[in-house]
């Protein structure tokens, strides 16, 4: 008897956990959906997609390429010990390419992105939202998620492939200081012809396709968390974090989710 | 068959807010030009009615019609129309922090424009300039223009608010707690735009406010163009009620619990309503 009681409420706790995720999760395809369908409607709002492609490009760009270099550097540091038992460090540049361009440079560019810019987004539309701007907004006849969440949208997925082709070159740049002139493992040609000839169309369509996804994934994420806060600036907090975890979460999923398509292919 | 007057109707709304009221059963009629002032506790719904009239909130139950057309039954993007011609000043002024108060104030112009409308965009905006411009005048705050909200008090944020709720000259106008938090001083200076407003344009008006002054102010004192400052409205006209176009209602836990002219309000004796009429001892 008394088991059974609490099997029943652990079983309905789980339950009302399932339903409040599905229902933010359906919440969260709507308001994508909507976002999607502002792109190709009127009125577009360019002056915001250009001030978003600043802040998120330009903005991010220092944090990038100090993260793309060091990662690049560390890998080959890595790497050439690891080559060098199977006396293969000549391959040197093709290892660091190939994790570099398919997965390093996209996941860490994003995960840099969600963290300074999902958390940007959340808590910016979150002080809106409590502050009732948002409501103001939809009073003074404009649609917020034209308004706001199209142009984070079309910003963050014009910029985020962007930005991994500059960490990936910085990345390799990285590497090739630590493999040529520090360890001198290789010649210069050596270094960027192997690095060059790993590559093949696959590798750099998942090195775009991947950030392209990302970024949608957390403009979206960032403005979805944003635009449901409650609970004044408290709530804002609450919000911001949210946002981040939530984008860092799916972003590793989604990878997950790519790279088992990808690889297979 | 509504009356062609009818500016605003209530019927039988309520909203739920996981299973705590804030309206039920709340039914109310304006006509062009009266004024209902809102009092309450804090949390009875005051902001959720005013919210409820231009569709920022979805109700549960009931109809709610502004000018005859249907709020309740629209979608969001078909009542941006509708919201075009009615007015509405947030509780905290809900001004957009990255827009100067300029802009703020131009917001509506520029954005409720009717399409297709003659003109450049340069004439346009400076039509809209001067529009603003004079709306901040009008609530004495033209040298603010070029600020940003973040600079300003809370009281010229207030006014701000007010200055973008009637620059398109709406007919309809909605203010949420104009005096709140406000010193007596700038609370009357207010109260005297809000009263000036609607003599001077005939302006329907919803006034939600914790302070009982605000409501008698309004209902006793009437704009005079001559003279250009408000003047006591004649006590034979007070006591009449078929002139008073201000009429009082005070709300509990959602629920809409006295309607009535200021007198009425005045001796009125359910203890809840009570605490909001101030007695002369
Ligand atoms: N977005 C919301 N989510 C959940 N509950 C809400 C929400 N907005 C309002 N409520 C609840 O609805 C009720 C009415 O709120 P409302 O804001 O209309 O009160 P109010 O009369 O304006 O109060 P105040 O005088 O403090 O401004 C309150 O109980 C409040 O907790
Ligand atoms: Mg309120």
């Amino acid at each position: 008897m008394q088991y059974e009681g609490e099997v029943v409420a652990g079983s309905s706790c789980l339950l009302r956990f399932l339903t409040t995720w599905i229902g933010s999760f359906q919440e969260f395809l709507i308001l994508a959906g909507l976002a999607f369908r502002n792109v190709v409607r009127r009125p577009h709002y360019y002056d915001d997609v250009f001030l978003q492609m600043d802040i998120i490009g330009v903005g991010s760009l220092p944090i990038v390429i100090l993260t793309g270099a060091f990662s690049g550097a560390i890998i080959a540091l890595q790497m050439s010990r690891a080559l060098n038992t199977y006396g293969a460090s000549s391959q040197v540049g093709a290892i660091v390419s190939l994790t570099l361009v398919r997965e390093l440079g996209p996941v860490l560019t994003a995960l840099l992105v969600a963290g300074r810019n999902a958390s940007g987004i959340a808590s910016e539309l979150g002080s809106m939202k409590v502050t009732e701007q948002i409501d103001a907004m939809r009073a003074l006849g404009t649609d917020p998620v034209q308004k706001l969440v199209t142009p984070r949208l079309t910003a963050t997925a014009i910029m985020l492939p962007c930005l991994t082709v500059v960490a990936d070159a910085i990345g390799l740049f990285g590497a090739f200081v630590v493999a040529v002139p520090l360890l001198r493992l290789i010649t210069s040609e050596q270094y960027w012809s192997t690095s060059w000839r790993a590559l093949v169309l696959n590798d750099l369509g998942q090195g775009l396709g991947k950030p392209f996804v990302f970024g949608m994934l957390i403009a979206l994420i960032g403005c979805f968390y944003g635009l449901r806060t409650t609970g004044g600036t408290q709530g804002v907090g609450r919000a911001t974090t949210q946002a981040v975890v939530a984008a860092s979460i799916w972003i590793f999923f989604v990878t997950f989710l790519i790279d088992k398509i990808f690889v297979n292919l | 068959m509504p009356d062609e007057s009818s500016v605003l109707d209530f019927q039988r709304v309520s909203l739920q807010y996981e299973g705590t009221w804030a309206l039920r059963n709340v039914s109310l009629a304006l006509k062009a030009g009266e004024t209902r002032i809102i009092l309450g506790a804090a949390g009875s719904g005051k902001t959720t009615l005013l919210k409820a009239v231009i569709g920022l909130v979805h109700v549960d139950e009931g109809t709610i019609k502004i000018f005859g057309e249907e709020v309740t039954s629209r979608k969001e993007h078909e009542l941006y129309s509708l919201r075009g011609r009615a007015g509405m000043l947030f509780q905290e002024g809900a001004l957009f922090d990255s827009l100067s108060i300029g802009e703020n104030v131009e917001y509506p112009l520029m954005n409720q424009q009717p399409t297709g409308r003659q003109g450049d965009e340069a004439s346009l905006q400076s039509e809209a300039d001067q529009r603003a411009r004079e709306a901040l005048r009008f609530v004495e705050l033209e040298q603010t223009f070029d600020k940003f909200p973040s600079e300003l008090s809370g009281g010229m944020r207030r006014r701000v608010g007010i200055a973008r709720a009637i620059v398109t000259e709406p007919p309809l106008i909605l203010y949420d707690s104009p005096t709140a938090g406000l010193d007596p001083i700038t609370a009357n200076t207010i109260m005297a735009l809000v009263a000036k407003e609607r003599d001077v344009r005939n302006t329907t008006s919803l006034i939600v406010t914790h302070r009982y002054q605000d409501g008698e102010l309004m209902a006793n004192f009437r704009y005079n163009p001559e003279r250009a400052e408000l003047v006591p409205v004649p006590e034979e006209e007070q006591t009449d009620p078929s002139h008073s176009r201000t009429k009082f209602i005070v709300m509990k836990e959602g629920e809409v619990i006295f309607l009535g002219t200021r007198r009425e309000l005045e001796s009125c004796d359910d203890d809840y309503v009570k605490r909001f009429v101030r007695h002369e001892a």
